[in-house]
């Protein structure tokens, strides 16, 4: 799950990393408001799930309250553009508003998970405000990190490494540990899958507070994180994924006309690379889970058919200890429930497949039954081929 | 011959009157796999359908019983701590079928099971299963058929789809391993590839991946310091995965450019290892290797 940056702030507030003071604004009226609350120059940032904000014209600087009036007025509604957004961008429904920093250095800070490790790993760079995959493709040697022992804090000579690494001087160094250490208890304590701050900076004053805070969170540990599933903003999120996540079906939205229903999700993403293979393009990535049941099955259906690039659905179960002539009445009651204009590929195999094919076969409906995983896919490419001439 | 289950399993069954855990047990005990205990915590002294005895502790269960392996259906905010227990037991196999345990526990886990001489398979995984001898976990035992290929992947129902056509084609399995769809696994491609190069039975392996973390490019890399013999043979699930996308299993996502299908495929062919586009062609990819 992620969450904004207005939000990432609070969380740091909370386990003492410093941040400037600022407000969300959900109006220009807002906006205006809490320009006014913090006096002076401010920041206005607008808040979507995107990185690269800046850069798109997202975050602006404003004298005063007039100023933030008119920079309101041009980014709250606005369809911010960024190199992680799509070209189609993202609409600004959120702004922060914060006072301004006096900016000496910006650096880099962040807490990834280190898989081939077994371990989280916090990174420094003295480069910061740019793009880190780019720094650590380009110059590695510009990124530093220190590896968390399990179930302990940062350890104080492993800050003391990071501190000096950021090439922090006098009084910062002390600060700079606190903050860093403060980052790992947030981390930890929030069950967070990801944390970045582009850019950590150093004040003119020798201050070392987080200008930015980027957020992710483990969806499987956010049963134990109270409060935290209400930060969610499915405003965000695809409808259709938000939609597909009520029933517990894995979903994800691709560009292509082949829509795809499949059980698991490693057979989900090779039924996507078969169908690409034979020159068609999958519409989404679809996981049924375990049990495809009529229920399931009728919601897929619905999910997948509200795309109206989709011109066939390609139906691929393996059936183990769900058997395939279960999953076939499940396939053909949801036909009966839900309006299917569209050429429907079966391909079934494993427990039972063979009665499975039957009953589709005797059944009312027109499916267009396939044997193998290669078979499926050619059916399936040929059908959305002929739906489009 | 095989891989880590057979004949001499004697198998526990952590969280075995839970619906999965009970379920599962019957077709475990119906394709012939020796469970010997459950464990349920309160439940102690009780008999599971099957008549297997269970116990409030795994160490109790382990000194009643004999068993020396585990299998794990307990629910995701407690199997951690049960994964735990069957290390602290001292067991040298832990299966951990539960999907959804959160990260942070399992880094902790991991960092025990480092300490230890017992071997995790998952989370977050069907299972492994030597046909004709011993299946541990949700797959579907018939679709197996014992034969000559070791199989090992991240995912489940792909792995059944690669089972199946070495079943189709008369080349069988010696022992099928899902390592699990998590970020944090117990045991990777590299760890089971050294015990199959090791068994005399395994003429080749099937090793298939995903998108998502580096363990494959670090399988390709021994491959090529170690000189295995046997042909391996790959499919990387994801070619079309958008990047920064979650797929399902929590494990697999491309982040920061890192993790992609098509940096796996290349390291693995640079290995010289046959990779597969199509998961269609697994099979015959095997059985043209072998020859």
């Amino acid at each position: 799950m992620k969450i904004h940056e207005y939000q990432g702030k609070a969380i740091f507030a909370e386990f003492g990393v410093p941040v400037p003071e600022g407000y969300v604004a959900f109006t220009v009226d807002e906006a205006v408001a809490a320009a006014k609350k913090l006096g002076g120059k401010v920041v206005v940032k607008a808040q979507i799930h995107a990185g690269g904000r800046g850069k798109g014209g997202g975050v602006k600087l404003a004298g005063g309250p007039d100023e933030v009036r008119e920079i309101a007025e041009s980014i709250l509604g606005m369809q911010l553009v960024t190199h992680q957004t799509g070209p189609e961008g993202k609409k600004v429904e959120r702004l922060l508003v914060e006072k301004a920093s006096d900016i000496d250095r910006e650096l880099y800070a962040g807490i990834v998970l280190d898989r081939a490790k077994g371990r989280y790993v916090m990174m420094v760079s003295t480069e910061g405000g740019m793009e880190i995959e780019k720094v650590a493709a380009e110059t590695p040697e510009k990124i530093v990190k220190e590896w968390i022992i399990p179930g302990y804090d940062l350890q104080p000579f492993q800050l003391r490494r990071l501190a000096y690494a950021l090439e922090l001087q006098g009084d910062q160094v002390k600060k700079g540990m606190q903050t860093l250490q403060a980052l790992w208890r947030a981390f930890v304590a929030r069950d967070c899958s990801l944390m970045e701050v582009n850019p950590l900076v150093v004040t003119s004053d020798g201050e070392v507070i987080a200008l930015d805070a980027k957020l992710n969170f483990d969806d499987n540990a956010l049963y134990r994180q109270t409060g935290l599933a209400d930060l969610r903003d499915l405003s965000e999120e695809n409808p259709h994924e938000v939609e597909a996540s009520k029933y517990n079906l894995n979903y994800i939205k691709l560009d292509g006309n082949v829509g795809c229903m499949v059980n698991g999700a490693g057979l989900a993403m090779g039924t996507m690379d078969i169908i690409k293979l034979h020159g068609g393009d999958p519409a989404n990535f679809l996981d049924v889970g375990g049990v495809a049941n009529a229920e399931t099955v009728a919601n897929g259906f619905r999910i997948i058919l509200d795309d109206p690039h989709v011109k066939t659905v390609l139906i691929n179960i393996f059936g183990g200890i769900v058997r395939c002539d279960r999953i076939a009445e499940g396939i053909i009651t949801a036909m009966g429930q839900v309006q299917v204009d569209l050429p429907v590929v079966v391909r079934m195999e494993g427990t039972n497949a063979e009665l499975a094919r039957k009953m589709l076969a005797e059944s009312n409906l027109e499916f267009i039954v396939a044997t193998t995983l290669e078979d499926a896919a050619q059916k399936a490419v040929a059908a959305a081929k002929g739906g489009q001439a | 011959m095989s891989i880590l289950a057979g004949n001499a399993t004697r198998l526990v069954v952590q969280g075995i009157t839970g619906s999965e855990g009970s379920f599962h047990t019957g077709q475990m005990v119906e394709y012939g796999t020796r469970v010997v205990a459950g464990v349920t915590p309160g439940k102690g002294g009780q008999k599971d359908a099957n008549g297997i005895p269970i116990f409030n502790t795994v160490t109790q269960a382990k000194a009643e019983t004999g068993a020396n392996t585990s299998v794990i259906f307990v629910p995701p905010p407690f199997a951690a701590d049960a994964i735990l227990e069957a290390v602290s037991a001292e067991l040298g196999l832990v299966i951990c079928i539960t999907e959804g345990i959160p990260t942070a526990d399992m880094v902790k886990v991991q960092s025990v099971l480092a300490e230890s001489a017992t071997r995790l398979i998952g989370p977050n995984c069907p299972g492994i299963i030597t046909p004709g001898e011993c299946k541990i976990g949700i797959m579907p035992g018939f679709i197996h058929e014992a034969g000559k290929v070791g199989v090992i992947s991240r995912s489940g129902t792909l792995t059944y789809e690669a089972v199946a056509q070495l079943t189709a084609l008369g080349l069988g399995q010696t022992t099928a391993i899902g390592i699990g769809g998590d970020p944090i696994i117990g045991s990777t491609f590299t760890d089971l590839l050294k015990l199959y190069a090791q068994d005399d039975a395994t003429q080749a392996v099937v090793l298939i991946g995903e998108i998502g973390g580096s363990a494959e490019e670090e399988a390709a890399a021994w491959i090529q310091s170690s000189g295995m013999s046997k042909p391996v043979i790959a499919f990387i699930a994801g070619q079309t995965a958008p990047p920064g996308r979650r797929m399902g299993h929590a494990g697999a996502i491309v982040s920061g450019g890192q993790g992609t299908a098509e940096s796996k495929m290349a390291a693995l062919k640079a290995a010289g290892i046959h990779v597969c586009d199509s998961p269609a062609t697994i099979g015959a990819t095997v059985r043209d290797a072998l020859g």
